[in-house]
């Protein structure tokens, strides 16, 4: 693990300048090792989350969302292995003092879970265990990071569940008895049980309803304004990070594409991937609009091409695309400072280009059997 | 079927119109093909007489060639169950399904069979649907000699390449080859998609179709499916809880709530301006990036949390408990599926409040109730 690198410019928002980062992440590369070559999940990732901020980390599955965030805790089970970076916590309760997460023993990483970094996972059907009570499974928690009485630790318990809007009545329910957004509440109480300074959460409202969504998401809101603790919200959908996220990292092929201020990735993205992302959901409000979608599909993580992974998808794509080194760097003309891109040919104010269309109006696209050029031609299997 | 044919009444103790008599904005894409008329589904869920949980109640429209309607809800709002009705996979409480104008019967293999050949299904989670120890060849072959669409091993080979690179699978061979865990989750619901329209179909009825796909893949799926419905004439029942995709895909979006239709009409306008307060709250739920953080900040809305009652005992507007607008009337009659303009209708007794602008443009003060 190297030494803590000089931070990237791009990693603060213009609010947060004068406070070093609570979690820091740098340089950060995961391989999936395998018999043949390995499998380059995260590379070279720097980001990093502020107390109070929320970030949102968005890409498509297998673009290394969760692997980064399951790095950056240690959470990594082989073949799964961090080949380079740092990540440096530094909580309120630490007191100044900076921990590098990487180097630290089983015994030291225990007191650091939980307590300092939490985590809401995204299938609270898997995560929570089914033959025991809501209760037990609160009570594990802070009975193994608290030391509290067993009345205090009961009355936390029940609080807890006050916390999330759940009748305390349920403390006795089994997961089964609850419905998916209480389970999920039942998931984000747990990850909230002993307060911690940094919550990643996983996807954690992909599987419910809008409506539920919503109430759920509006709720930690709430309480991240209320208990101050910072946010690495994981989502494929984009358009749900726009408004929830401060700021808003786009992952591809396990490579970070542009980070910057929400507002911007709305109104100037710079990144092609990430425009095509944005051009990718219907919208219910507003005028109704061409969606484009992004033709093709993620490259094999195993066989990266040179340059930049998005290459083959590419519609602004030139033949200096294969020699660019992915970096990080500012975007001209962005309003946000810390607005970065990977990519150095496309700016804000760069039109879009006329794409090969994706059948978007397919209607009118009909009567050509054998679009041979459809978008999963000779596709790897993601 | 059951024996039960007579429409339920009401809980105001009125028999409620079981049709709405509204000009779909699907018909004007093509000719009638399917009709869905006063569909109910009881499932019990336990011993005593009340026991039993309507998971669809009254619930009628109609599918036409070229046309998509899309049926909108929440989980557990009857959905699903409405698209194995049609499927032929659930038994009917009461109703009719009526397909080409005839009665639906499937009692026996063999009228199965036939069904089948009319009314396909492409299913949500494309993990699941497809048989992991088969190749892709397998999936799409069965069908193709099963219903004799194609005989002799040349005549049958032809065709199946034909329908994997209808769904833009190319090159077709390579795909055929393929097992399903070799393929990502947007092209195995191509094959989904390619297996039911191997007995070329005059309904398809996608359930969630997309829904399990990364945002990036769906549109690509999606446009797969509108291409595929003017190539080949279907009517599309597409059944999904992304109110924003209906807008974009759909003809006609029927919005459920706990086993009832609480709003029909045109996909842009029911989505632009809804009438029923569940749609309104359907359609302020989605995220909207033009908020930028805005809305989240300002908290939880004043709604209830708890869902409608699907129970058969409840009485009055099942939305009602949720509901900002509900009254003593909502609580205790259950509103009949209303006009409100020449191709819109709405069930709710409060339209006037929850939608001014839709009751006063087209009523003149007040909402014509269709009787039958």
């Amino acid at each position: 693990m190297s030494a803590v690198a000089a931070q990237p410019p791009a990693a603060q928002p213009p609010a947060a300048l004068s406070e070093k980062p609570v979690l820091e992440i740098t340089g950060l590369s995961v391989a999936y090792r395998s018999s043949g070559a390995d499998v380059k999940a995260v590379e070279r990732v720097d980001l990093s989350l502020h107390a109070g901020e929320v970030v949102g980390l968005a890409g498509e599955s297998g673009s290394g969302k969760s692997t980064l965030a399951y790095g950056a805790c240690r959470l990594l089970r082989p073949p799964a292995v961090i080949t380079a970076g740092s990540v440096v916590y530094r909580g309120r309760r630490l007191g100044g003092r900076e921990v590098d997460v990487l180097s630290r023993t089983p015994d030291e990483l225990r007191e650091l879970r939980w307590r300092e970094i939490a985590i809401v996972f995204q299938s609270a059907m898997n995560a929570l265990n089914p033959v025991l009570r809501v209760r037990d499974q609160l009570l594990d928690v802070v009975d193994a990071h608290l030391d509290l009485g067993k009345d205090e630790a009961h009355e936390r318990v029940a609080s807890l569940l006050d916390l999330v809007a759940i009748p305390r009545d349920r403390l006795r329910s089994y997961p089964h008895e609850l419905s998916g957004g209480m389970r999920q509440r039942v998931m984000i109480a747990m990850a909230l049980a002993v307060d911690p300074e940094v919550v990643i959460m996983d996807e954690p409202t992909t599987a419910l309803d809008v409506v539920v969504q919503r109430e759920i998401l509006s709720q930690v809101v709430e309480l991240k304004e209320r208990l101050g603790f910072a946010i690495l919200f994981i989502t494929h959908d984009l358009s749900l990070l726009l408004e929830l996220a401060d700021r808003v990292a786009v992952m591809y092929a396990g490579q970070l594409v542009e980070v910057a201020s929400a507002h911007d990735v709305h109104y100037g993205p710079a990144h092609p991937y990430t425009r095509g992302l944005l051009n990718s959901f219907p919208s219910l409000r507003g005028a109704r609009r061409e969606l484009a979608g992004i033709p093709g599909s993620p490259p094999d993580l195993r066989n990266l091409p040179p340059g930049c992974p998005f290459l083959p998808r590419c519609g602004f794509a030139t033949g200096s695309c294969a020699a660019i080194d992915m970096s990080l760097s500012p975007v001209p003309g962005a309003t946000d400072p810390w607005h970065v891109s990977a990519c150095p040919f496309v700016t804000p104010s760069t039109p879009d280009v006329a794409r090969p269309r994706l059948a978007g109006a397919g209607a009118a696209a009909g009567g050509e059997p054998g679009r041979a050029s459809g978008p999963v031609a000779g596709g790897a299997p993601s | 079927m059951s024996d039960r044919a007579t429409r339920r009444e009401g809980a105001s103790g009125r028999v409620r119109p079981a049709h709405a008599n509204v000009a779909s904005p699907a018909s004007l894409r093509g000719p009638l093909v399917m009709e869905a008329d006063g569909l109910f589904k009881d499932f019990r869920i336990g011993r005593g007489k009340d026991a039993v949980l309507s998971a669809v109640r009254d619930v009628s429209f109609n599918l036409y060639r070229k046309a998509v309607v899309a049926l909108v809800g929440e989980s557990g709002s009857g959905k699903s169950t409405i698209a194995k009705l049609l499927a032929g996979q659930e038994q009917l409480t009461s109703g009719e399904i009526r397909l080409g104008g005839s009665r639906v019967e499937v009692s026996g293999r063999h009228d199965f069979r036939a069904y089948k050949r009319e009314v396909q299904m492409v299913f949500q989670d494309p993990f699941a649907s497809l048989n992991p120890v088969h190749t892709v060849r397998y999936h799409i072959e069965r069908p193709v000699r099963l219903h004799g669409i194609a005989k002799g091993r040349a005549e049958v080979e032809r065709e199946l390449v034909r329908l994997v690179e209808q769904v833009r699978l190319t090159p077709a061979q390579q795909f055929l080859a393929k097992y399903p865990h070799e393929l990502s989750g947007g092209q195995r619901q191509r094959v989904a998609i390619a297996r039911a329209l191997a007995v070329q179909p005059s309904v398809l009825l996608a359930d969630e179709p997309v829904s399990m796909l990364d945002v990036s893949i769906r549109l690509e799926v999606l446009s797969l499916l509108d291409d595929l419905r003017e190539r080949f004439d279907l009517a599309v029942l597409y059944i999904t809880h992304d109110i924003a995709s209906a807008r974009y895909f759909a003809d006609e979006a029927l919005v459920m709530y706990a086993g009832e239709i609480v709003e029909r009409g045109p996909a842009e306008a029911v989505t632009q301006q809804p009438a029923h307060p569940y749609t309104q709250l359907l359609v302020s739920s989605a995220p909207d990036p033009d908020a930028l953080g805005s809305v989240l900040r300002t908290g939880a809305r004043g709604l209830g949390r708890q869902a409608g009652s699907a129970l058969s005992t409840a009485t009055g507007c099942r939305f009602s408990p949720r509901c900002p607008f509900a009254d003593d009337r909502c609580r205790q009659e259950a509103p009949p599926l209303v006009r409100v303009s020449a191709d819109r209708a709405a069930a709710c007794w409060r339209l006037d409040v929850a939608a001014p602008s839709l009751v006063t443009t087209h009523g003149g003060g007040g909402v014509e109730d269709m009787a039958p």
